[in-house]
């Protein structure tokens, strides 16, 4: 079978061994959630999590309130000067292996708050797997998300990675044209 | 054996720790209502002593609007209360329109209306079935979200957006309504019965969720009024006041309306008063949607407040001038101050507004209905057990970003 | 409508209302800080006034009406519940000057006037807990004075360096919201008075702000 080697968070590179493979599938298909939610993104969450965009279908429906017991993190709404802290430290509770997604404008990157209380992105405080941009973001991108975050967990790629939205068919032909 | 006497205070009696415990339910916690942080003093499960909070919310809403043009708060203030932001865009447009005097076309206020009482139900709605969630019935959370997903259909299809429309002007409305406006209210009208008479049957005769809302968390009518309390906690103490019944603004006064109120003030009330408030918001709806003229302007026509239309913006030198300056200056509101108010979805949403003369405005203060109304809920908590921090702090409906701004 | 509260105040107190003013259908009376508690008690203890429903209480800054008058003014608004009136009350005072606190005539001036603290800097003398509720402790400075900037941020938690990070222009780029129309108070009250960006020579929109007549008088129409 060949050495069992367990994958470190940090570490890139392509699962060698079955085993690796197999962890790989059962963590990226069974993210158990904490919703760190302050602000407006957090009614496109609740969408997200509700029947219409089931989020159950992707395995990660079970929110777990203690940072202990989750491992992907989801930063959304908007992080302000006092909550900092906060984040902070419920990311180092988080036990490895964990992931962030940044879920919309304010936590990717603070938003049209730029002022003396809006932290300018949750970047600036934690590192961060995914950054789904929109205000809020449309459920579709949130699960464009997930399933990019699900991909370079079985990649065990670190990168951090924007969701890039969905094109209409005549935009992308447009673009195609302007760019020629 | 003996039986214990019931002097044991002498010797070796056990002693009970007495000093209230200092629990700190954090700004990030389960309850799912934005961030609010409370130090809690407990006497075993009955809480003493209660420190509330907020702020970990604060965006700097009034100091940002102060940067832009008056057109440029709309953003913003969607983002205020943001389960129902065709509201506060409403509320907002109506305090500049009283700055400036003018009158939007009846059109135009028909469909702020609609749109407006469509966010209240959808306001209402997370309200309800978060509050269910947190006790514990899952399945009525579902359901009023699915309910609430094909109302933020309908106002995708008119405004373009699921949440945060930012769809009021000043002098109106962005665009015209969509000619499926009405079909797809029509279409909305049996869903929505029959999800609210589900989601009833299932939890309102449940013995459980009936213990946990009855009785708890009771504010009386005196305190309500000292504590500046509005909206669906005033109304649930006895009170009846709201603001489109006492001080009709738009056309609230044409439409054949209740105000449900409740009479003890408790968390029942007011899960009670929300649920028939949204049935009252869609008798609303179908009236104006009736009401409504199918043709006519939707905004003001005067080119000093509202943009002119992009085939005169490029064809006339006057079209390109009244472009230009509301582009570049904004709407040049004359000098004053200004208390408007209106009716969102937590109760009276006020905005105070200083202009200075310029496109710019020099204050624009938010009165917001959840911040006065959490100072009340203190008193409604303390006496209280920790279990019934839950369903009292749900139903007071404060949200974040109308609460901190 | 809520002319009733304006007689009778001015029927109680006489002189001691300064000004009154009815603007778009609200009315306002302006008081002295030393009537404040006063004339609130009396518009909520009144018979014909009954202003029972506490509305709101706020403040505005105007440093640019000093020294003639007073900095700040604080506003409050309240109503009645059976007679469907309400009244603006405003008073004048100057920075470093204190208010008495309105929380013995209605509760919910607590959290109202801790706001006005956090946001201006007012004291509210016999206020039970003055301390700062929007902001945390550690914040230096009073936020709504024109004359702090928006941008001065005081990180709780420093950040984090990352790599390739694009440093924004100042203030939030040039190209940023409306330079012609915008006021940049910190550089007018320093005597600046610059554009954002000073290639624009001249100073379109760029009045001044109120003189020291009240906002109240002569709401001029809007201009073309």
């Amino acid at each position: 079978m060949g050495e069992v080697k367990v994958l470190e968070s940090g570490e890139s590179g392509f699962a060698t061994t079955r085993f690796e493979a197999l962890l790989a599938w059962a963590r990226k298909y069974s993210l158990f959630q904490y919703p760190f939610a302050t602000a407006c993104c957090g009614m496109e969450f609740f969408s997200v999590a509700s029947s219409r965009y089931d989020i159950a279908r992707f395995g990660a429906e079970a929110p777990r309130f203690s940072p202990r017991q989750a491992d992907l993190l989801w930063v959304v709404g908007t992080i302000s000067q006092r909550q900092a802290p906060v984040l902070k430290r419920i990311y180092e509770q988080m036990t490895d292996p964990k992931w962030v997604i940044a879920f919309g404008t304010c936590a990717a990157c603070g938003g049209f708050y730029d002022n003396y209380t809006t932290v300018p992105g949750c970047d600036k405080l934690i590192p961060v797997d995914v950054y789904i941009p929109g205000c809020p973001p449309r459920p579709e991108a949130v699960f464009d998300a997930l399933i990019l975050l699900q991909e370079k967990i079985s990649n065990g790629n670190r990168e951090p990675a924007t969701v890039p939205p969905r094109e209409l068919e005549g935009l992308s032909q447009l673009r195609k044209k302007v760019n020629a | 054996m003996e039986p214990i006497e019931d002097e044991l205070s002498d010797e070796g009696a056990l002693e009970l720790p007495s000093e209230p415990m200092r629990l700190n339910m954090g700004p990030s916690h389960p309850a799912m209502h934005g961030t609010i942080r409370m130090v809690l003093d407990l006497d075993g499960e009955t809480v003493q002593a209660l420190d509330i909070q907020p702020g970990y919310l604060h965006r700097g809403f009034e100091k940002s609007c102060e940067r832009g043009n008056w057109q440029q708060v709309f953003p913003y203030a969607d983002r205020l209360n943001y389960v129902s932001p065709m509201l506060n865009n409403n509320g907002y447009a109506a305090a500049v329109e009283k700055l400036l005097g003018i009158t939007v076309p009846e059109r135009g206020e028909y469909y702020r209306v609609i749109l407006g009482e469509l966010a209240r139900i959808s306001d209402h709605l997370t309200c309800n079935g978060a509050g269910a969630m947190e006790l514990g019935a899952f399945t009525p959370f579902l359901w009023m979200l699915k309910l609430r997903d094909f109302i933020w259909d309908i106002l995708e299809e008119e405004t373009g957006a699921r949440m945060t429309h930012s769809f009021a002007r000043i002098g109106g409305m962005a665009m015209e309504p969509t000619e499926n406006l009405r079909r797809n209210i029509e279409e909305l009208v049996p869903k929505f019965e029959k999800t609210l008479q589900e989601c009833e049957a299932t939890i309102l005769r449940n013995r459980i969720f009936l213990d946990r809302l009855e009785g708890i968390g009771i504010l009386t009518k005196e305190h309500a009024l000292d504590m500046g309390v509005t909206g669906v906690m005033l109304r649930s103490t006895g009170i009846d006041y709201d603001v489109r019944k006492a001080h009709p603004y738009s056309v609230y006064d044409r439409f054949d309306f209740e105000v449900p109120v409740g009479h003890d003030g408790d968390n029942y009330d007011r899960f009670l008063c929300r649920a028939e408030e949204m049935r009252q918001s869609l008798r609303i709806i179908r009236q104006a949607v009736q009401q409504m003229p199918t043709d006519g302007p939707v905004s003001v026509a005067d080119v000093r407040v509202v943009m002119p239309e992009k085939m005169n913006v490029y064809n006339t030198i006057e079209g390109t001038i009244a472009h230009f300056k509301l582009v570049m200056e904004g709407i040049k509101v004359p000098a004053g101050e200004v208390y408007s108010f209106s009716e969102a979805g937590n109760g009276e949403l006020g905005f105070y507004l200083v202009s200075d003369g310029s496109g710019t405005p020099y204050r624009v203060r938010c009165r917001p209905p959840c911040w006065f109304n959490l100072n009340a809920a203190h008193d409604m908590l303390v006496g209280g057990m920790i279990a019934d921090i839950i369903p009292t702090f749900g139903s007071v409906n404060m949200i974040g970003g109308e609460c901190d701004r | 409508m809520s002319q009733r509260v304006i007689e009778r105040l001015q029927a109680q107190f006489g002189e001691r209302i300064v000004q009154t003013s009815n603007f778009r259908g609200d009315d306002m009376a302006l008081i002295n800080p030393d009537s404040w508690v006063e004339v609130a008690t009396f518009v909520k203890t009144d018979a014909e006034c009954a202003l029972t429903h506490f509305t709101d209480l706020t403040a505005v800054d105007y440093p640019e009406r000093e020294p003639e008058l007073p900095r700040f003014d604080v506003i409050l608004c309240a109503r009645s519940l059976e007679k469907r009136q309400r009244v603006i009350l405003k008073t004048r005072i100057a920075d470093g000057q204190s208010l008495p606190t309105l929380t013995k005539v209605w509760a919910g001036a607590d959290w109202a006037e801790r706001e006005v603290f956090d946001m201006f800097g007012i004291k509210f003398e016999g206020h039970p807990d003055l301390r700062r509720i929007l902001l945390y402790e550690e914040f230096v400075g009073f936020p709504l004075r024109k004359d702090y900037p928006i941008d001065r941020t005081q990180p709780l938690v420093p950040y984090r360096e990352l790599p390739g990070q694009v440093t924004k222009l100042a203030p939030f780029g040039q190209d940023e919201g409306q330079p012609w129309g915008r006021i940049e108070w910190h550089n007018r009250l320093e005597g600046g008075d610059r554009q954002v960006s000073p290639a624009i020579a001249v100073q379109v929109g760029q009045k001044r702000a109120l003189s020291e007549t009240s906002a109240g008088e002569g709401g001029a129409e809007a201009e073309e």
